[in-house]
């Protein structure tokens, strides 16, 4: 990775320019300014411009995941906002939403402030989502109000659900307020229990503690209905269950601010994969069956999902070197995700590209209220540039995370992020 | 034989577990001797890793291993340095720098035993790992099996008690299944594994039905932790629908085999008249087991080999 600060011009040259908020994408150059977008189509170099060569390669908005743990303040052994960052820009993402369960976990406007202020000095865009409850405790809600004045953008008590249904209303209700969304980790904990894997044939051939589909489906429910009820922007983190996806599909009909994503890795495994118990893929909520990835595959193609999110979750080699029923849950995921994606729906179920690119850019943008016109002139440089064919392997020196906890490595990807614009500065990856 | 470990018998093949049975019926006749020692791994060392507590798994594998001549060393998780914060993985690297030849592991977490495998060179055999696998215990049974019918092909076996919680229920299905045994599970539903019929077996949840199918029946121990944890409402209740007592029995009068892993709750899920009748055959199990466990160490480790060359 080379990160050099943007020259005073710079054109990129003859890419495939592909415009998520429009559904468009054509061939012509991309001429940047001071850092701004100042011509799209056809440029003529100036003088003294860089010249990037884009030939053969797509021209996008720089992706943005809502869903990363950054495990600052904390958990700096396993990642900071800067290890993050360079995580992120190498899988593409010019903007992330931290999940607030650091320690302490982000519950107050100081901690919002914190994470803002550091974020400054980070060569990507990251905002914070606040706790929904005190200590993530599930029980007393946080100062929303002025964590939102801080730079908060949502509200979830991620990696933990918020149990009570009473509290949940509450957390919903306040938040029509302010308009945000509030995002639930929907596990329901009495069917949880020690469950560490999605209840099936293999959960039972591998003697491990599982839970069922329903842990989730219940949950997301119960999350729907009270939507329903307090009139509340709800968006509903890595969905697992084909039953979570038929819940959502119906009451999307009819209610706008439903939002929902879908990680990387439920889309492209099953628990099959879990028979060497590689704690790599020992993830919350878990992988599921085969029946529920295909719903998964479908559901992004019917347009059930909005976007995709990495749930780029860093533990260290050490804790998942445990054994599997007592390894931490999560696996990072920013770094390989094009590549994933990209093989899965686009190559292998024949998803547009823009469609998939619009749930990397446009699409999480809008539920976040983000600048979604990305190639407005005048507009902050933020582009990510990709070559959607290239075959390659994803290997250890392809992780830029402080910790190592990939399933994916040795396993081939197919599309991969060249160069990243954003902040003024220009990435490339070799 | 197929594999260099013995880590369960879901994909262990039918031969393997022949050959492991009919060389523990060669043991047992030299455990019939008044000096009960051969020499066929001399010079061999093995580690006995225990993460868990264990009487009888233990003392088992130790017998085996002194009278085959083995070099053998105890470890238990309460004079360990795990305590101290030490991994897995530094335990088992550290015990093999010592340059042993095979390590018997009982550890409270499934998978446990292929994850030493990924850290270590010498041969593992599993002695139960959490709720997943105890395929020595298994082939101790299926022996016990077939030197009371002389077959296991198509003997019919109930296994009664907590089954989802059970190493030893899980291999005894596999290895039955594959040396063409039918089994029938019985228990309390909560204490029955979700996709139970995906493993070959029925679910039958009427005691009294199965015992008039049954050739035998292996009863396992009921925790007393179950009680009160949700999954069962009382002792009572249990004896009531699943228990193995006297007056079942006597219902039934029927020739049966009877078998139990240990170690026993006798009053719980059998009575002590049942455990110390004719038809019960826990202690040859045991003696079986010295047996058995002999007949893995001495395959697994080359013993053959060694002997060939005396």
């Amino acid at each position: 990775m080379k990160i050099s600060k943007l020259r005073k011009r710079i054109v990129l040259k003859n890419g495939t320019i592909l415009d998520p908020l429009a559904g468009t994408q054509k061939k012509g150059d991309i001429l940047i300014k001071d850092g701004k977008i100042e011509k799209i189509g056809k440029v003529k170099p100036p003088n003294a411009a860089d010249i990037i060569d884009c030939e053969g390669l797509i021209v996008t908005h720089g992706f943005c995941d809502l869903h990363v743990h950054f495990r600052e303040p904390g958990r700096e052994d396993k990642e900071t906002l800067e290890s993050g960052s360079m995580a992120a820009l190498a899988g593409g993402f010019t903007r992330v939403c931290v999940m607030p369960n650091t320690d302490p976990p982000l519950d107050s406007p100081e901690s919002i402030r914190y994470t803002v202020d550091r974020s400054e000095e980070c060569p990507i865009h990251i905002h914070p989502i606040g706790a929904i409850t005190k200590g993530q405790a599930g029980q007393e809600l946080t100062e929303m109000g002025a964590m939102l004045s801080e730079g908060a953008v949502a509200f979830s008590d991620d990696g933990l659900p918020v149990t009570d249904a009473g509290v949940m209303r509450n957390a919903l209700e306040y938040a029509t307020m302010f308009g945000v969304p509030v995002i639930n980790h929907a596990e329901d904990p009495y069917l949880k229990k020690d469950g560490v894997m999605h209840e099936g044939k293999i959960a039972t051939h591998l003697g491990l503690p599982a839970s069922p589909d329903i842990t989730e489906s219940n949950m997301i429910h119960r999350d729907l209905e009270l939507t329903e009820l307090t009139g509340a922007q709800l968006h509903v983190p890595h969905v697992s269950s084909a039953k979570s996806v038929h819940h959502i599909q119906e009451i999307k009909k009819k209610n706008e601010k439903i939002s929902a994503e879908v990680t990387p890795h439920h889309l492209f495994f099953t628990d099959e994969s879990l028979k060497t118990y590689n704690t790599n893929l020992k993830v919350a909520p878990p992988i599921r069956s085969q029946v529920d990835r295909k719903a998964l595959i479908k559901a992004v193609k019917d347009g059930v999902f909005d976007c995709i999110a990495t749930d780029h979750a860093p533990h260290t080699i050490e804790e998942k070197e445990g054994t599997f029923d007592l390894a931490p849950f999560g696996m990072i995921g920013l770094e390989s995700c094009f590549g994933i994606v990209n093989q899965v729906m686009v190559i292998k179920n024949n998803m547009d590209l823009v469609k998939l690119i619009q749930m990397l850019t446009v699409n999480p943008r809008k539920i976040m209220d983000f600048e979604t016109d990305l190639f407005a002139k005048g507009v902050n440089a933020e582009l990510t540039i990709i070559d959607p064919n290239e075959e390659w392997i994803f290997s250890k020196t392809d992780i830029y995370s402080r910790s190592g906890n990939s399933p994916y490595v040795g396993e081939s990807l197919i599309g991969r992020v060249k160069y990243t614009i954003v902040k003024g500065h220009f990435t490339s990856f070799s | 034989m197929k594999h260099k470990h013995l880590l369960g018998l879901e994909e262990y093949p039918a031969e393997d577990i022949q050959t492991i049975i009919d060389t523990a019926f060669s043991f047992r006749e030299v455990l019939e001797r008044p000096i009960k020692k051969v020499p066929s791994l001399q010079g061999k060392t093995i580690v006995n890793l225990f993460f868990e507590n264990s009487t009888r798994t233990r003392i088992s594998f130790e017998l085996a291993q002194k009278r085959l001549s083995a070099d053998t060393v105890n470890f238990s998780a309460s004079m360990s340095s795990l305590k101290k914060g030490e991994t897995f993985k530094d335990t088992a690297q550290n015990i093999e720098a010592m340059k042993i030849d095979a390590v018997v592991m009982r550890h409270p977490s499934p998978g446990a035993p292929l994850h030493l495998t990924q850290h270590i060179e010498s041969i593992v055999i599993n002695a139960g790992d959490g709720t997943h696998e105890h395929p020595t215990q298994a082939i101790l049974d299926m022996t016990s099996l077939q030197e009371k019918f002389g077959r296991l092909k198509g003997l019919k076996i109930g296994i009664i008690g907590d089954i989802a919680h059970s190493r030893v229920a899980l291999s005894n299905i596999y290895g039955l299944k594959t040396m063409g045994a039918n089994v029938t599970l019985c228990g309390p539903a909560t204490l029955i594994p979700p996709f139970a019929e995906d493993l070959g077996v029925s679910v039958n949840y009427n005691v009294d039905e199965v015992i008039e199918w049954a050739d035998a029946i292996n009863v396992l121990r009921i925790q007393r932790e179950r009680m009160g944890g949700g999954l069962l409402p009382s002792v009572r209740e249990y004896r009531n629908l699943f228990g193995i007592t006297t007056e079942r029995l006597k219902m039934h009068k029927k020739e049966m085999v009877i078998m139990h892993p240990g170690p026993m709750n006798r009053g719980v899920e059998i009575d002590s008249a049942i455990a110390d009748s004719d038809q019960a055959i826990i202690l040859d199990q045991v003696l079986n087991g010295v047996a058995s466990r002999m007949a893995i160490l001495y395959l697994l480790l080359g013993g053959k080999q060694e002997k060939e060359k005396n």
